[in-house]
């Protein structure tokens, strides 16, 4: 079953290093972008601080992982698996997310 | 078994000294105090009397408080003396008639103040510098006159100079002996200290023997000497000496020394048993002490004695280091060479005005004593060799020549007993140090307030860092101060790094100094150096990624991830028409509206694509960011000063909007506050900010690394009197230099209290211009001034920025997650208590119901 993705936004519309959020299917994303132009896609819901803050947070390299540390209380997600690293209880859901012709697509 | 009863007749430092040693011992529960004292006021501190002229109160020297002992169930009588002792019946009487009987008396009389029998000594302008009585007679008689003279040149007497001078008088100091600080300095020291003196417009007379005081023609008074010649003066402190308290021993029967002074032994005992003397009315060998620090140690062995210890008097160290006059002058030991056929090593620089003179051993291998003038930072080393009898490592010129090329040899801490005592005034081991360090004190604030070092005249800090230093050493702790584990320097580095190769951007550092991508630590902490070092729009495609949330938007985030606004209102003037804006803004946004401590007003709830739509408001309406969320110049606070107030000196508003509208913006490591306040009622509370200003009859006082919050601290005063232009070339450095040199998050607070020097180097950087930067420090801050601008101004006026401040980058939806109560009124955050509970990982703390408060009739 191939998957079906949707234009979320111009390639264009993401800075380095930052994250954006994105409502796809009643649910809260946060998308971000690296150095190397590789983009990631978590909730942007906080589990730790009880709010749809994660986007907002700072990019951070934190024991080799990238991660964002989130703008509330500064634990660390990884952006490719979700993982708390602090509360791994808290970690979060990732979701399938791409550039395609200039667009930013999720599935 | 019944209490034993302590009468203390004396509440002066080392009276009160002997009540707190007491009061902490483990035996307390065993006691009780009763102390009397003749003065109105209890125990504060006459080593630093001389600060009260350049604006400390009474209450800033006051050692203890009525409260104290009252919860420590020490019973004091003040204003009344104790003029009888019965030693038979065991009581005392007082003059009031009051009878205290006592199981132990201890005497801590102190001492009065020698005035030479001069005729003429009588009259009502010839005072002297003991008690904060005698402060309030020197200046109610300055009031009345254009000179003053001092007569006695020793350590007390510079100071009651000084104070005159302070006071606005033209000073002389008239010394009976050949040279000032005769007791202290050799004859080198004394030339030079003289020198020094006389620059500063003091006169300096030696060797005049004062005949009479008689009328004056141009002043008040005539003093005639000895020697023919004469002085006119409006007013005398005397300060030649002190001679001890004996009256009460001598009347009733106590053993006295045959040039006065209460004899006691080793254990500090008189020749009554049960009768102790301690502190300047006790002779021991001999000899009368007249320095803080053996009083100190004799109330220990007192109070060791009485609670069945065995700790003795053996005698105290009179080495000396201190301010006169703004001259740095330290005696260590044998400072005369008394010592047989001991050597001595000289060193004068006239130029830089410094003398030092060693003196060794015979076999050239131990510290004897020592004589410093204007450059005192061997003090601590070469104590230390004397105090611990340590061979002198390498060659003793080394240690009071100037630095060359190649490090000075460092004493090692290492080769110091434990037993050595580092700070002199609150007896502090090297011992103790290594306690306090393993204790988890790793920085010098930690170990002055864990262990009271420092924390008395100052003059031990550069050898207390280097003890704890070595103990971090000796646990293997690695004294780390790296930014993060993306760079190998400390923020100070980075710094000088951004300053010195124009680095504009984190990428450009992190590349060239640094590995990795960089973290929440090292990229606010860099886009903080790069802001205030170039003042760059932070928003900036290649600033964006380094800052926090609160500065991508520009806004506070709260706990629910909305915002709050806190627009610029400088010194918390608005007028009735911006505050009519702002009500309307904050109807219209349903926003939950509070005043914050920094008299503005903040608004809570805004929604991120509600900021920008609410600051084109703000904007139309006159106002400009007030950067609540930056580490950077939040409020300068003021009073409403001169322009209404019956008691303002200054017009505190008018400074207070220079100074925010000057400094607004500006980035720095952590946030900063200030405040100005017309008069000293002080209702701008400027002495808990990073920066008070305080208006006096003569120009403004300066406070600096006030804190209030967590850890408050009072602000120390650093400058008195100034002009405006003065006061704003002093504020600029002080603000750039802690730019340049604090820590990342590190408060003005913080910062001072692990600077080595303290104060008195930062006056020396910011107002001496010791390192020689300061016209670099100001042309640092003219560029941030000029670089200026509204961040919310530039960014509402951009549309590409503006796109990001949409809740969702592909909908027009908001958050639908955010929920709110009404409470009293107002719009407020559902608080989910089991989160909370979380986050505070505690038990629900229970509330009483507030939210509906009746309205006022």
């Amino acid at each position: 079953m191939s998957e079906v993705w949707t234009d979320i936004c111009q390639f264009s519309d993401l800075v380095k290093n930052t994250g954006v959020c994105a409502l796809h299917k009643g649910e809260q994303i946060a998308i971000f972008i690296d150095d190397e132009s590789q983009v990631y896609a978590i909730s942007n819901y906080d589990p730790c601080g009880n709010a749809y803050v994660l986007s907002r947070g700072i990019v951070s390299d934190y024991k080799g992982k990238l991660t964002v540390a989130s703008p509330l209380y500064k634990q660390h997600f990884d952006l490719t698996t979700g993982e708390c690293l602090e509360e791994p209880k808290n970690s979060v859901k990732t979701f399938p997310v791409r550039i395609e012709a200039g667009k930013v697509q999720l599935a | 078994m019944s209490k034993q009863k302590l009468v203390v007749v004396g509440n002066g430092m080392v009276g009160h000294k002997f009540i707190e040693n007491m009061v902490e011992h483990p035996d307390y529960a065993n006691y009780e105090i009763v102390t009397f004292s003749e003065e109105p006021r209890l125990a504060y501190d006459r080593v630093q009397l001389s600060y009260y002229f350049s604006g400390k109160t009474v209450d800033d020297l006051m050692l203890t408080s009525p409260d104290y002992y009252n919860e420590n169930g020490v019973r004091f009588i003040v204003n009344d003396k104790v003029v009888a002792i019965d030693s038979i019946n065991n009581k005392i009487v007082t003059a009031n008639g009051r009878e205290e009987a006592y199981d132990k008396l201890i005497l801590a009389t102190g001492s009065y103040p020698f005035v030479p029998p001069v005729p003429g000594r009588e009259q009502a302008h010839c005072l002297v510098y003991r008690t904060i009585e005698d402060l309030e007679a020197i200046t109610a008689s300055a009031q009345g006159s254009t000179v003053g003279v001092v007569v006695g040149g020793g350590l007390l007497g510079l100071e009651a100079a000084n104070a005159l001078k302070n006071l606005g008088l033209e000073a002389h100091v008239v010394e009976f002996a050949p040279r000032l600080m005769a007791v202290q300095l050799d004859e080198g020291g004394g030339e030079l200290l003289r020198a020094k003196i006389e620059s500063l417009g003091v006169g300096v007379h030696t060797e005049k023997n004062t005949t009479e005081i008689v009328k004056g023609e141009t002043c008040r008074y005539r003093m005639n000497f000895a020697d023919g010649s004469h002085l006119e003066t409006d007013m005398i402190v005397f300060s030649a000496g002190i001679r001890p308290q004996d009256e009460l021993a001598r009347q009733f029967n106590i053993d006295i020394g045959p040039r006065g002074g209460i004899q006691i032994n080793n254990y500090c005992q008189t020749s009554i048993e049960n009768i102790y003397a301690i502190g300047e009315c006790a002779l021991w060998d001999n000899k009368i002490y007249g320095l803080v620090a053996p009083g100190y140690q004799m109330a220990k062995v007192a109070v060791s004695h009485i609670t069945g210890e065995a700790v003795e008097f053996t005698g105290a160290d009179m080495s000396t280091k201190l301010k006169l006059l703004g001259v740095d002058v330290a005696s260590i030991g044998d400072a005369q060479a008394r010592t047989p056929n001991c050597l001595s090593y000289t060193y004068l620089d006239q130029h830089k005005g410094v003398y030092k003179r060693l003196v060794v051993s015979p076999d050239n291998k131990k510290v004897l004593g020592a004589v410093m003038v204007g450059d005192v930072d061997a003090y601590g080393n070469l104590l230390q060799m004397m105090l611990g009898d340590i061979e002198i490592p390498g060659t003793p010129e080394a240690f009071i020549l100037p630095a060359m090329e190649g490090a000075a040899p460092a004493l090692g801490v290492d080769a110091l007993p434990d037993s050595a005592q580092i700070c002199s005034c609150h007896s502090v081991t090297k011992g103790d140090i290594f306690e306090a360090v393993k204790g988890g004190c790793t920085d010098l604030s930690g170990i002055k307030s864990c262990t009271k070092a420092v924390t008395g005249c100052g003059g031990c800090a550069a050898m207390t860092t280097q003890v704890m230093n070595a103990a971090l050493t000796e646990m293997g702790v690695e004294v780390n101060n790296n930014l993060c584990e993306h760079f190998e320097y400390t923020r100070q580095e980075l710094f000088d790094i951004v300053r010195s190769k124009k680095i504009k951007t984190f990428e450009q550092l992190i590349n060239t100094h640094g590995q990795g991508k960089g973290c929440e630590i090292c990229k606010p902490a860099v886009g903080s150096m790069l802001a205030t070092h170039w003042n760059d729009y932070i928003l900036a495609d290649e600033h964006l990624q380094l800052q926090d949330t609160n500065d991508v938007f520009l806004a506070n985030m709260q706990k629910d991830g909305t915002y709050s606004v806190v627009p610029r209102m400088p010194a918390g003037e608005v007028t009735p028409d911006q505050l009519i804006a702002l009500g309307q803004i904050g109807k219209e946004f349903n926003l939950y509206t509070k005043i914050t401590g920094g008299q503005r007003v903040d608004f809570f709830g805004a929604q991120l694509h509600e900021l920008p739509i609410i600051w084109e408001k703000l904007i139309d309406a006159g106002f400009e960011t007030g950067h609540a969320y930056g580490k950077s110049l939040r409020t300068v606070k003021s009073c409403v000063g001169s322009t209404w107030c019956r008691y303002g000196m200054l017009d505190s508003v008018s400074m207070a909007v220079l100074l925010e509208m000057r400094y607004k913006g500006m980035r720095t490591p952590h946030k900063v506050k200030m405040a100005v306040s017309g008069c000293t009622r002080e209702c701008a509370e400027a002495q808990s900010k990073d920066v008070g200003v305080i208006a006096t009859d003569k120009g403004w006082n300066l406070y600096v690394c006030g804190n209030g919050g967590m850890k408050p601290r009072h602000a120390d005063l650093f400058a008195s009197d100034l002009d405006d232009e003065t006061l704003i070339k002093y504020v600029d450095r002080f603000y750039m230099f802690y730019s340049h040199t604090a820590d990342r998050l590190q408060r003005t607070s913080v910062w001072m209290d692990n600077m080595e020097g303290g104060l008195d180097y930062l006056k020396s950087v910011i107002i001496e211009d010791k390192l020689g930067i300061c016209e670099e420090l100001e042309a640092d801050m003219q560029r941030i001034i000029d670089n200026y601008e509204c961040e919310w101004k530039k960014t509402i006026n951009s549309k590409e920025r503006l796109k990001r401040f949409a809740h969702f980058i592909n909908s027009d939806a908001t958050d639908d997650t955010l929920a709110y109560v009404a409470e009293r009124g107002q719009p407020r955050a559902r608080i989910d208590m089991a989160a909370r509970a979380k986050i505070g990982k505690g038990e629900i703390i229970k509330t009483l119901d507030i939210t509906d408060v009746a309205e006022p009739v």
